[in-house]
């Protein structure tokens, strides 16, 4: 089915999120939608799928006119979408999680389930897409839950499928798996809409870019358009996508981890018998494959989790089993893994949020008084420098986009000059504008003095940034290495190789699914009862 | 970049004042939403009344005779109730006239006319009072993510505690109603204080052991009454000694008006709970993990010893409401003293939608409510209790505001969709 949108304009208020677009989705095409966030691809889409009506503007299917009042008129007329937070109930299995919403019955009103697992079980053999329909959802990993998103749709008889940043929450090798199914789609002649705002993979999956800015489609182009071209026509500018710094000149050692060992509440290990040190002046960048301990490390370094076995010390004092509120005192600065559950409180204000974890201090407080004109002026001041984009410093941050949101963190842990920056995923899900400052900024305080902990999953990011770098498997670290290894030397750290003979980056991420099961058995007094668990479900029951 | 961010940022010209209220009135904020869930449940009470009254059903009976009759029967029976509910509660102009039909001033006042005018002002503010109190129990664990719905088991513990200090103890008078006060809180926040110490501790659910508490401290303050050498007073009946006059809550306009200390305490606890939570390092904590406790924790906020001392505070003004009661009106402890304080507790916080001005609004109209009910009984012959079905049905309406905004065609409240749009801009 051929799909055209014509001169779409969506307002909110006096704000255009969508100007005048014009696009055209081939059948059985793979049409990107590139931008960054704000830039108006999800409104797009809500407009496509019948949640907004349009201002302007018509959709044309195989030169029709068409218009949807609700998701139902577009579901109707072919067109499935995947949200990027999915649309599933937990505890139904997957063959009544598509079924829902349009069950179907057998005489008597009894609900056919037979025929809602014999659908499921043909779409995925015929798209090899490899789900189970007697699973309860809240049992799968979120690549299988994304793939009941497209069974749903598929069943529904969708002809064109919009995927809302797919990849946002996937493995890498989750995405190769989304990729595989992607053209087997596309083989059978269902148009694709894949929005996203990470370069690599829309080169690598897309026919055809479209590039939107501001409400606008700015330009379309072919997927051998290079990196550098797409993200200049995303921001408007050219980006640098790798930060230029200078040699770091490491000073005294400020963060020393000694043999450290992290379990979890059911025993299970999670970081083990890990040392390593942090120079002043210096970015360590933590590599690996998620799941493998780094968050366990991270939260053990804050104090939010106890040190099972081993020694922290910051500038030679021990900090093992002090308190976070200590460790923030003591010169540490953080920012989590997920800004959203551990960084910041939605509900506050962007002000209130650039003091979270120092609103007891001066010139914040005196006693146990508020000092609410020292902190509106410190918004003034940081909101400018970090750039953040807001209206208002009194607006909730939950307001914010996720580039904004990772500013306002930044700007409170940046703002006190820290000894020590533990950043954990520090660019997941921002935009390359975003990447580029945040980047920036890291750089700039380890050429502060301040000793950086970098932990990143992505090796592009490890690569940018580390002055040093080591690789984390299964709860140690396999080896450290200067940035100038070779990605396929790192990948089989990945994998958990420390002499580089086992398969290689491609076996890491499907090693990793049976990391957390590893460590957990083999330690010596541990009791593991969970070892046997699905290990791939384990980072998302994490969090 | 620069001028995407200045087009996200111009402000919206300035509107006349009459724009604003219309904007504020469609797009159904909160205080619209309350208020005209005040008045739909004044509307359905009023109905409730005029079709069960004998009087008008008799007339609706003779409908097609005479349908007019029972129109205006109907709808002076309503207004009737009302205007009844007015005059006991906030102001009557009989009072006023019978005031300046004095000969002279001076007898006026002397003879009581003058404090007439006031009575039924002062009564509302004496019903409020503990409203205020209790309210507040509820309204500021509500701001840490916890649900207080302990109120009663807290008034037991302040009411236990104040009375025995009143009859118990001799003190000097001025030192006695303080010391009185003080023990109040401090029943309240051992109990209050309990609950949170277990759920910090242990992980124990706060409703659930705020509601069995309830029933403890009932059960608690039963048995006290019926033992001599505990707190049973001389004779048979289940109820304590009166305490000391000297304990007692000054009046605050003379004897002939109810009106005493307590509502002052009452208000002098709004505003510091007003103030602990907007303007202190406490205060903010408390506010942080019930937006979000994980990123409290991870902020170095120890969430577990907020969470006992939220409800320790909590306990504490629950308990401050008992001594208020015992010292303010009661004098003596009986075993049903506590009444529904902490079930309508509960029900100003949700109505004063968990902010403490809000909480002493709320309180004054439930307090007016209580007030006008006794006078409006023994004139109209309505039943009191259609009192509390106007509370009911307020709460009601309050926390269904999607009905009220469909009832009258309010906006929903779009605007925080829109501002999402607009702060979040184009280029970031």
């Amino acid at each position: 089915m051929e799909l055209e949108l014509r001169g779409i304009t969506k307002r909110f208020g006096s704000l255009v999120a969508n100007d005048a677009i014009d696009l055209v989705v081939a059948p059985g095409q793979v049409h990107a939608l590139l931008g960054e966030n704000g830039a108006g691809k999800t409104t797009l889409m809500n407009v496509l799928y019948g949640l907004l009506q349009p201002d302007e503007g018509e959709i044309l299917l195989d030169r029709r006119r068409a218009s949807f009042h609700s998701p139902k008129d577009a579901i109707t007329a072919g067109i499935g979408m995947v949200h990027q937070h999915f649309m599933l109930v937990p505890v139904f299995t997957v063959a009544e999680n598509v079924t829902l919403g349009h069950e179907e019955t057998r005489p008597g009103g009894l609900l056919d389930r037979r025929k809602a697992r014999a659908d499921v079980r043909e779409l995925s053999r015929m798209y090899g897409l490899e789900v189970d329909p007697d699973a309860l959802v809240e049992n799968l990993p979120v690549g299988i839950q994304q793939r009941v998103e497209i069974v749903k749709a598929l069943v529904r008889q969708a002809n064109v499928l919009i995927l809302d940043e797919p990849t946002a929450v996937l493995t890498p090798a989750e995405t190769r798996d989304l990729f595989r199914i992607i053209r087997e789609l596309k083989a059978r002649g269902t148009s694709i809409i894949f929005i996203s705002h990470k370069l690599k993979e829309v080169k690598e999956i897309a026919d055809t870019i479209s590039v939107l800015r501001r409400g606008q489609v700015v330009g379309q182009t072919a997927p051998t358009a290079t990196e550098d071209q797409l993200a200049a026509m995303m921001v408007g500018r050219d980006v640098q996508l790798v930060v230029s710094k200078d040699v770091a000149k490491p000073g005294e050692v400020v963060l020393q981890v000694d043999e450290l060992t992290v379990t979890d509440e059911t025993g299970r290990i999670w970081v083990n018998d890990l040392s390593l040190d942090v120079r002043a002046g210096e970015i360590l960048g933590v590599a690996g494959v998620q799941g493998n301990g780094q968050t366990e490390l991270c939260e053990a370094l804050m104090g939010l989790r106890p040190v099972a076995v081993g020694q922290v010390t910051l500038n030679s004092r021990d900090i093992t089993h002090a308190t976070p509120r200590q460790r923030l005192h003591a010169g540490i600065g953080y920012i989590p893994e997920d800004r959203q559950e551990d960084g910041l409180i939605g509900a506050f204000t962007v002000a209130e949020n650039m003091v979270l974890d120092v609103f007891d201090r001066k010139p914040y407080a005196s006693g146990i008084k508020l000092d609410l004109g020292a902190i509106a002026n410190n918004a003034a001041e940081r909101i400018p420098e970090f750039d953040v984009r807001t209206t208002s410093a009194d607006n909730p941050v939950g307001t914010l986009s996720g580039g904004n949101q990772q500013k306002v963190i930044l700007a409170r842990e940046l703002g006190h000059e820290p000894q020590l920056l533990i950043a954990s995923q520090p660019t997941r899900g921002l935009d390359v504008g975003s990447i580029e400052f945040v980047h920036r900024r890291i750089v700039a305080a380890r050429d502060a003095g301040a000793a950086v902990l970098i932990v990143s999953a992505e090796l592009d990011e490890i690569y940018a940034l580390a002055d040093r770098i080591a690789v984390m498997y299964e709860g140690r670290i396999t080896g450290f290495r200067p940035p100038s290894v070779p990605v396929e030397e790192l990948g089989k750290l990945m994998a958990g190789s420390a002499t580089g003979d086992t398969a290689g980056v491609a076996a890491g991420p499907g090693a990793a699914a049976s990391a957390p099961a590893g460590p957990g058995a083999s330690a010596p007094g541990a009791s593991a009862p969970g070892a046997a668990a699905p290990g791939a479900a384990a980072p998302g029951a994490e969090k | 970049m620069s001028e995407a961010a200045e087009s996200t940022a111009t402000p919206e010209p300035p509107r006349p004042l009459w724009k604003k209220i219309l904007f504020a009135v469609m797009e159904g904020n909160v205080v619209t939403v309350t208020v005209l869930a005040i008045f739909t449940a004044m509307v359905i009470g009023g109905l409730l009344t005029a079709f069960t009254t004998a009087t008008v059903l008799t007339a609706w009976g003779d409908f097609f005779s005479a349908p007019g009759h029972a129109i205006n029967l109907a709808w002076d029976t309503a207004i009737g109730v009302y205007i009844e509910l007015f005059e006991g509660s906030i102001f009557s102009p009989h009072t006023v006239a019978q005031f300046f039909q004095q000969a002279s001033l001076a007898t006026a006042v002397h003879d009581g006319y003058l404090s007439a005018i006031f009575t039924p002002l002062s009564n509302t503010f004496v019903y409020a009072t503990p409203l205020i109190l209790t309210g507040l129990a509820v309204a500021l664990p509500y701001q840490s993510g916890l649900f207080n719905i302990g109120g009663e088991s807290q008034w037991i513990g302040g009411a236990i505690v104040a009375t025995y200090l009143g009859y118990g103890v001799s003190l000097p008078p001025g030192l006695h109603v303080i010391v009185c006060v003080l023990g109040g809180f401090v029943g309240g926040a051992v109990i209050g204080g309990a609950v949170g110490l277990l759920k910090a501790t242990t992980g124990a659910h706060e409703v659930i052991v705020t509601i069995m508490l309830n029933y403890i401290m009932a059960d608690f303050l039963a048995y006290l009454l019926s033992f001599h050498y505990l707190m049973q007073a001389p004779g048979v009946n289940p109820v304590s000694p009166f305490i000391a006059k000297d304990s007692y809550l000054p009046h605050l306009f003379g004897p002939s008006l109810y009106v005493n200390a307590g509502f002052l305490i009452a208000l002098a606890c709004a505003l510091a709970v007003w103030w602990l939570l907007t303007r202190t390092t406490t205060g903010f904590e408390f506010r942080a993990i019930g937006k979000n406790a994980n990123a409290a924790r991870v902020a170095g906020i120890n969430v577990s010893r907020n969470w006992v001392l939220v409800m320790l505070i909590a306990g504490g003004l629950a308990g401050l409401a008992g001594a208020v009661v015992m010292q303010g009106t009661d004098f003596q402890l009986t075993g049903s003293a506590y009444g529904t304080y902490g079930i309508d507790a509960i029900t100003v916080a949700l109505l004063g939608r968990g902010k403490p001005g809000g909480v002493v609004l709320a309180a004054l109209l439930f307090g007016a409510l209580y007030a006008g009910a006794p006078g409006m009984e023994s004139v109209t012959g309505t039943p009191g209790s259609i009192v509390e079905v106007l509370q009911a049905l307020i709460v009601l309406f309050v926390a269904a505001p999607p009905l009220i905004r469909a009832m009258y065609r309010l906006r929903s409240t779009r605007a925080a969709g829109v501002t999402q749009v607009l702060s979040k801009g184009w280029n970031a």
